[in-house]
């Protein structure tokens, strides 16, 4: 990075800690952090998405509908993240290349499984393997935000269920008795009226999603923590030309400051939505 | 100089016959396992395996791309076909040899050191630090030793420092340079015979792929610059 950084071992303190955190390693550890803010960027709207259709399965008239509904919420609520995370990946993965299997190679005669191994044929591979590092980490992170949504969705579906119980029923019946159909009170009156009985339990889960991207490592992305462990470890004078001893100590200190400082903001810009969405309702929160 | 023209002739139809099937050989690593793999100041994989696999490749005529994924979860990745290879410092048992397959061995098989704080410790009656996953661990489950496992190689090394384990199980390559370099740590003289030497581990279903892979090891084996490369990294015996 800088010119005087060809002979580390010859510098004093402060330049050598320009040097340090300005490797290549460092500058990765760095963009790890960009990455785990556009994936919570993407996840958490994806997630309420999955969470306002479960919600609003989970309510409808039509039994196979609420079936699914109710199913998704509990099934995926019960099942523990890390279990989630490792099997159900994996499986998505061999799911989609199965289904490219299917489609680009009908002539295949061998066995996709043979003994543990997955085998589809090469046009099939999600990404190609010919493809560049880059696409695989795409990929990666992709399946790693479906991943997020799918569990985090589940959560929010139950918040939103519970959400949409809590709007008092005769706003809804007036709304009828004005004449609207179920489907206009539940987008004018419900759904405008339920956030505000929805926000706690989803900034809960904000919170508990800024805390869960160590578990993007599971699926092979880089992430923040994963960096702080690796550069925080020991580092003997024969590999690097920045020898350290253990620092993961203040590698970890650095991100509870990060991981606290972010949580922080998060909570000032909830209160702030949760004033403006409590106007003119008869919540405790309104003004 | 006849086995070697064989062998070179065996690597390069193998090599031909591979390549619309694999254009592109993923190899897995771990990336944290110094001087078998490990990630320089740039971030990039370097070290013993490093040069190997990219001298490897280079025999067998085959495009490589390195990835690093976590120790725990590395074979389910290789056989879910995430990556090729694995070529993270992993030695061949019979357990492992259930679930994938390996190459020839590219180092001997090493004894085991242990190392603690100091030279006096029972290790019978101690507890014993090792990474998850590994031959170290098994062995000592076996031999009913008090076993503490961790995720990566230098958490078992902190265990012992901050006393929560009273020694550390490992290859003897790995250790050695951390003794050398922390007056505190000392290995032990008493060593474990375990493994059957370290290989690269590959799907049971990419026959093609290990003998490709076997031919290039073999050539390296006889030309000496496998032996070449051992020694420069110092991580095992020569052949």
């Amino acid at each position: 990075m800088f010119e005087f950084c060809s002979d580390p071992a010859a510098l004093d303190t402060m330049r050598w800690f320009a040097c340090f955190f300005t490797t290549g390693k460092h500058q990765l550890f760095y963009w790890s952090f960009v990455t785990v803010l556009v994936l919570l960027a993407i996840t958490a709207p994806t997630a309420l998405a999955f969470g306002f259709g479960g919600a609003m399965a989970a309510r409808s008239p039509v039994a196979p509908l609420r079936w699914f509904g109710k199913g998704y919420i509990s099934v995926v609520r019960g099942v523990p993240d890390i279990a989630f995370f490792l099997f159900f990946v994996i499986a998505l993965d061999q799911g989609f290349e199965w289904l490219r299997h299917q489609a680009f190679c009908p002539d295949w005669t061998d066995a996709i499984r043979q003994g543990n191994d997955f085998i589809v044929c090469a046009e099939a591979k999600m990404p190609l393997s010919t493809a560049p590092q880059w696409v695989h980490e795409v990929y990666g992170f992709f399946l790693a935000v479906l991943t997020f949504a799918i569990v985090f969705g589940a959560f929010a579906a139950n918040v939103l269920y519970g959400a949409m119980n809590a709007v008092p029923l005769g706003q809804v019946e007036a709304a009828e008795a004005y004449g609207m159909t179920p489907r206009q009170a539940f987008w004018r009156i419900t759904v405008p009226q339920m956030w505000v009985y929805a926000l706690p339990g989803l900034s809960n889960l904000w919170m508990v999603l800024i805390k869960a991207t160590p578990l993007l490592f599971l699926l092979g992305v880089e992430d923040i923590v994963y960096w702080a462990r690796e550069l925080g470890a020991t580092v003997l004078p024969r590999f690097s030309d920045y020898p350290h001893g253990d620092w993961r100590l203040y590698y970890f200190l650095f991100l509870l400051v990060f991981y606290l400082a972010f949580t922080r903001v998060s909570e000032k810009v909830l209160a702030r939505i949760t004033v403006r969405l409590s106007r003119g309702q008869a919540t405790l929160g309104a003004t | 100089m006849k086995l070697l023209t064989t062998t070179t002739a065996l690597a390069l139809v193998a090599g031909m016959a591979f390549a619309d099937g694999h254009s592109v050989v993923r190899l897995g690593t771990e990336g944290a396992y110094a001087p078998w793999n490990f990630l320089d100041d740039n971030g990039e994989v370097a070290g013993f395996e490093r040069e190997l696999g990219d001298e490897l490749c280079a025999r067998a005529e085959l495009t490589c791309e390195w990835v690093t994924n976590d120790w725990d979860s590395i074979i389910p990745n290789l056989v879910s076909g995430n990556y090729d290879a694995i070529i993270a410092g992993m030695s061949i048992t019979d357990e492992r040899d259930e679930v994938i397959d390996f190459t020839t061995n590219y180092t001997p098989p090493d004894p085991s050191n242990y190392m603690a704080l100091s030279a006096d410790v029972d290790i019978m009656g101690a507890v014993v630090a090792a990474q998850v996953n590994t031959i170290q661990a098994a062995f000592l489950a076996e031999k009913g030793i008090t076993v503490l496992e961790f995720a990566t190689p230098e958490d078992t090394v902190a265990a012992v420092k901050n006393g929560e384990a009273d020694a550390v199980l490992a290859d003897g390559s790995y250790l050695g340079p951390i003794a050398e370099a922390d007056a505190d740590l000392v290995i032990l003289e008493q060593t474990e015979s375990i493994g059957g030497g370290v290989g690269m581990g590959i799907r049971e279903s990419d026959g093609d792929l290990r003998e490709t892979f076997n031919a290039a090891i073999q050539s390296m084996k006889d030309d000496g610059s496998l032996n070449a490369l051992i020694t420069k990294w110092e991580v095992a015996s020569t052949f």
